[in-house]
């Protein structure tokens, strides 16, 4: 961790000015990424803008019947929220699904949509690794990649997105909102907000430097059957190998995968079809597996048809 | 005293203290977190300043150029070491841990550079600064490769690196079912809790160093050696560690950097390894590849025993103080099971990983992994019921030597056939994938255990203080297993005081020389250690009731002989008297095969879709001597399953064998077991286990037996529920997929 000052802003807009100001500023929400990056080195922030008293800790009910959820809105609040549990549950159990109870009580709506890739190359500044140094180039692609995407890769990176909260965002079509230096707002759909990594794989999202998550707003509630299940490697606290959402029932089918893009994956085209292999079939079709993450095609094959068979279609209940 | 024949019966055998499921004394310290460790001693040494190293980032060449221009003028740092400047060394492998002493990078990670600030975050901001410039040479990274080129080891666990006995080729050419099979392990990391950290204060020429440590008198040979200065000036202490499983048996760059800085500066330093930092910096449980072929009548005795093994390392001039041992994993398969024609064989390749070292049970705990799998397989081509097999295959001495070396108390088979019992076996279906639950397969699996039985010197002073208290002093460690405590019911119990009467100080070099944790010797080594100084603490306190010592016994704080009651008290009334003294073993351990038994018994579910494995019980009964506390000795069972489960289902250092290093550096990578992993474990100690010929305590070791066996438990038990034997740890579930049907809906 290197030397750097420390501000708390007063408005919203003010922290978004703070941080336009200066290239080496950041956001600091919960920390729970950002100060474990720069205990390694990776990220070398010289200003640190907090953003935890703009009020952005508040949940309300939007006018579309939805709920707007503040970017500083803690994960563990979230998960535990009466309407989050009862119309959104998709939500709430991914949430629970992710990181640790500790981790959750810090960890906000906002940082957890941004946390950053957890390829092992990526925390090791040794290290060759595009994302963290651009041009230095990808230790994973020949490397250690089992955990790593095999949706949405290019030759530059295939860090997998590891947020579990953002696969269920990108299931119920949230919207995120911002706000910039000069009072700008804007409404950026979940689905244009990550990036594939292509040739710039150290760009993550759409966002502008010193542009400031407000809030993330869900739409009215689906009905259905929700679930989250989440394969890994130890029965709690480890990123998903695959993670399956899915919302059926009440004339709906979603489903969003985690742990497999390397952002947020969802197909809407083969949400019409009803059988586990011509769902596999068509979200897999552009797949591209390392040898060390090939078992991941079976995985989201044998996930979604254990999901599937948990929620038969046609029950409206939840 | 000497500890050379068996023991006969001795104040211990009263057993109203020793054998009771005593709290830990060290409990309460912990919990309110007044029990020290080695980066706390603020008053001690004061004003420490604070050292980080900087490693390697390539795992193998030299250093051509460094520039520490900028860290030196960093903020607040004192120093900035690099083999450029730092003081002489000298090195004798396995007895020394020069650091910084060359240019030559051995492992990725090694120290190159050291930086001492004022604060630890100056410290690391100020090492990042640094410029490093490499020339890079090919390394050794890929056991698989390196296989080929693999020799008899130089350093090993046992006394020999190949065994044969009897005819080998014939009896498995003759033998009507046989087995060939291949295994393997992967590296493993200690992830014990405390991270490796020192204080360093120099008094004068004076050196006392603070560290987390396991065997201090180790720990004082290898500083003084390196520095170059005479053992009697060094003190270590190491009142309480969090933890080592054989990683803190040898210090690394923080013990040897502290020591050297804190003299340059005329200041005490404190240095604590980052937790990415133990990972490559220190040492592993080396991978192994592992063949084992067995022949077996059609009436399941085995006839043919073979084990060979192959690990890797770097050359001992290049392994620190690590010795570079080999992972002797055919260790166990010497002395496990009856078969007249046997072989092992130990093979080591050159590495240049981070030096392979010892880890709780080092060779066993692979090595039945392998063994007791190669078994579980055996079974089923024989069609028999594993436990039988196992219980078919015992053998009360040495099968390598025969009846003339018997073991001092072997009780396997009474293990597995209480497991079984306690367990359930019966209600196991011998096919596999047939017993189901929901989406779960279940399982059943069961494994034998055994660890060597070692001993070793050990002393110890006791001190009984005016007012009656009895004091114990001993170099002995508490790495978190219970010697305070089973030490403390040893001397209560020797002198017939409350355990409430009785402190012990442990884990300095002050007192006297004791055994260390390690190899699971200390519990009955340094308790033995107790034993001696209070047979000479009793003889004194005779001398001075002037009554003759024969005779005499101790109970409720009173001396008793013929009739009289002397309170302890009052023989210590005006000045206190103590004894110091220590156990020396004869070859009792070569008369006798000594070793302590267990069987474990697993139920696996796994998921038909996904293949998650679930365990969801455990029972180990375990033959371990006498228990000289349930409480703790359980504890480590649970340990040692819990590590044992790591083991069959996820624990891997992953090496990159390109850039040559462990990739998976940190504690969300490396997965050890959380809690939600570990269902029910039970442990059973088998009743009215002594053995004599062990101790005068009559007990044997614990911690190791633990994880002995307890992965192939599991595995056996995944083989059980899916059909699908994997033959590569971990079983993760990738492995297991392709050989399950995917269910349809
Ligand atoms: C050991 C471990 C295990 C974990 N396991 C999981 C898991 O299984 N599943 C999972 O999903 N997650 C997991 N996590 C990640 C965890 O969810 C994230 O660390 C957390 O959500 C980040 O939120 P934060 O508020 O602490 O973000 P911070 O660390 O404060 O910020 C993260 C980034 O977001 C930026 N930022 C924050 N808020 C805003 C804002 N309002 N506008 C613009 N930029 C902003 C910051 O500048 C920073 O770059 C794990 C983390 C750890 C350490
Ligand atoms: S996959 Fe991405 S994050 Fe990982 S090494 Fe390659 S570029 Fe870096």
């Amino acid at each position: 961790m290197r030397a750097f000052t420390y501000q708390r802003a007063e408005s919203p807009q003010e922290a978004a000015a703070a941080v336009a100001a200066r290239p080496d500023a950041r956001f600091i929400a919960g920390g729970t990424n950002l100060l474990d990056l720069m205990k390694v080195d990776v990220e070398r922030p010289g200003h640190l803008v907090d953003i935890s008293r703009l009020g952005l800790d508040q949940i309300n009910a939007t006018p579309e019947g939805g709920l707007r959820i503040g970017a500083f809105f803690r994960n563990t609040d979230l998960a535990s929220h009466p309407q989050v549990r009862r119309d959104y549950a998709v939500l709430s159990r991914a949430l629970l699904a992710g990181a640790s109870g500790q981790l959750r009580n810090m960890a906000t709506t906002g940082g957890n949509l941004l946390q950053r890739s957890r390829c092992p190359y990526f925390y090791d500044t040794a290290m060759p690794c595009n994302k963290r140094a651009p041009g230095s180039g990808c230790a994973a692609l020949e490397g250690f990649s089992r955990n790593l995407a095999i949706l949405g890769v290019s030759n530059q990176c295939i860090s997998q997105h590891p947020s579990d909260m953002a696969v269920a965002m990108r299931l119920l079509d949230a919207v995120v909102e911002t706000v910039d230096a000069d009072g700008t707002r804007r409404d950026i759909p979940i689905a244009d907000f990550h990036r594939l990594p292509g040739e710039t794989p150290h760009i993550e999202t759409v966002l502008n430097h010193g542009e400031l998550i407000t809030a993330v707003r869900l739409p009215a509630p689906l009905g259905g059957h929700h679930s989250y299940r989440k394969v890994r490697d130890r029965a709690s606290y480890a990123f998903a190998s695959v993670s399956v959402a899915m919302v059926r029932g009440d004339g709906v089918q979603r489903i969003a995968f985690g742990g497999i893009g390397t952002k947020p994956w969802r197909v809407e085209a083969a949400e019409a079809l009803s059988s586990p292999d011509a769902i596999a079939d068509q979200v897999l079709a552009d797949a591209r597996p390392t040898d060390e993450n090939r078992f991941k095609l079976a995985l989201v094959r044998r996930t979604l048809t254990a999901a599937l068979a948990d929620h038969p279609a046609g029950e409206g209940t939840r | 005293m000497k500890f050379d024949k068996a023991a006969g019966p001795n104040p211990t055998d009263a057993k109203k203290i020793i054998g009771q499921p005593h709290d830990r004394l060290d409990g309460p310290l912990k919990v309110a977190g007044r029990a020290r460790y080695a980066y706390e001693f603020h008053d001690e040494a004061p004003n420490a300043a604070y050292g980080f190293i900087l490693g390697a980032g390539i795992a193998k060449g030299r250093i051509t150029a460094l520039d520490v221009a900028a860290a030196e003028k960093a903020p607040g740092v004192l120093l900035v070491m690099t083999h450029e400047n730092a003081p002489k060394q000298r090195f004798k492998p396995g007895e020394s841990s020069p650091q910084l002493h060359n240019p030559e990078i051995y492992h990725y990670d090694q120290a190159i550079a050291f930086v001492v600030a004022e604060t630890f975050e100056q410290a690391r901001a100020a090492a990042r600064l640094i410029r490093v410039d490499y020339s890079r040479e090919v390394g050794s990274y890929d056991l698989d490769k390196a296989r080929a080129t693999a020799t008899v080891p130089t350093h090993y666990n046992g006394d020999n690196s190949d065994t044969a006995v009897g005819d080998l080729d014939a009896a498995l050419a003759s033998a009507p079912v046989t087995l060939e099979v291949e295994y393997r392990t992967p590296s493993q990391s200690h992830a014990m809790m405390e991270p490796h950290a020192t204080m360093a204060l120099w008094e004068g020429d004076r050196l006392t160093v603070y560290t987390a440590h396991q065997m201090l008198h180790w720990a004082k040979r290898d500083i003084a050696n390196t520095l170059g200065i005479p053992q009697s000036r060094v003190r270590v202490v190491s009142n309480y560690v969090g933890g080592g499983f054989g990683s803190k048996l040898v210090g690394y760059g923080d013990l040897t950097l502290s020591a050297l800085a804190a003299r340059q500066l005329g200041r005490p330093v404190k240095v604590a390894l980052t937790r990415a930092q133990i990972f490559n910096h220190t040492s592993q449980r080396s991978a192994t590849i592992q063949r084992i072929r067995l022949g077996a009548g059609r009436d399941g005795r085995l006839t043919a025993i073979a084990h060979e093994d192959w690990s890797g390392n770097l050359p001992p001039e290049r392994a620190g103080n690590t010795g570079a041992p080999s992972e002797n994993a055919c260790f166990q398969t010497r002395l496990l099971y009856a078969g007249a024609n046997r072989m092992t064989a130990t093979r080591q390749a050159r590495l240049d990983l981070a030096p392979g070292y010892a880890m709780r049970a080092p060779g066993e705990a692979v090595g039945l992994l392998a063994l007791e799998n190669a078994m579980d397989e055996m079974a089923e081509k024989l069609g028999l019921d594993p436990v039988e097999f196992r219980i078919l295959n015992d053998i009360q001495h040495d099968p390598e030597v025969g009846p003339e070396r018997p073991f001092s108390n072997r009780r396997l088979v009474e293990c597995l056939r209480l497991g079984a019992e306690r367990f359930g076996w019966n209600r196991r279906n011998p096919k596999p994938g047939q017993m189901r639950d929901g989406d779960w397969l279940i399982g059943y699996g069961v494994a034998s255990a055994i660890r060597d039985n070692l001993v070793t010197a050990s002393h110890a002073r006791v001190r009984l203080l005016p007012g009656g208290r009895l004091r114990v002093e001993s170099a002995m460690t508490d790495i978190g297993t219970g010697s305070y405590t089973i030490m403390g019911q040893t001397a209560a119990e020797m002198l017939g005081l409350p355990l409430s009467a009785v402190e012990v100080r442990l884990g300095d070099t002050n007192f006297p020389e004791a055994a260390g944790s390690g190899g699971s010797w200390g519990a009955n080594s340094a308790t033995s250690g107790v034993y001696a100084a209070c047979m000479a603490l009793r003889a004194k306190l005779a001398a001075r009731a002037g009554v003759n010592a024969e005779g005499v016994s101790f109970a409720d704080g009173h001396l008793v002989s013929d009739g009289r009651r002397v309170p302890l008290a009052d023989l210590a009334q005006d000045q206190e008297i103590q004894a110091e003294a220590g156990i020396e073993f004869g070859d009792l351990t070569k008369t006798f095969a000594q070793a302590s038994f267990g069987a474990h018994f697993c139920e696996v579910g796994v998921d038909r879709y996904t293949a998650e494995v679930r365990v969801r019980r455990m029972l180990t009964v375990a033959s371990c001597g006498r228990i000289l506390n349930p409480k703790t000795a359980r504890s480590q069972c649970l340990g040692g399953m819990t590590m044992g489960i790591g083991a069959a289902l996820m624990e891997e250092l992953v090496v990159d064998k390109r850039l040559g290093f462990f990739v998976n550096h940190d504690l969300a990578e490396y997965h050890v077991p959380v809690h939600a992993d570990i269902p029910d474990l039970d442990v059973i100690f088998l009743e009215g286990d002594e053995d004599a010929n062990s101790s005068p305590l009559k007990a044997r070791g614990v911690g190791e037996l633990g994880i002995c066996g307890v992965g192939a438990a599991v595995t056996n038990a995944i083989y059980n529920a899916t059909g699908v034997r994997v033959r590569d740890y971990p079983v993760t579930l990738d492995k297991l997929l392709e050989g399950m049907p995917i269910p349809t809906i």
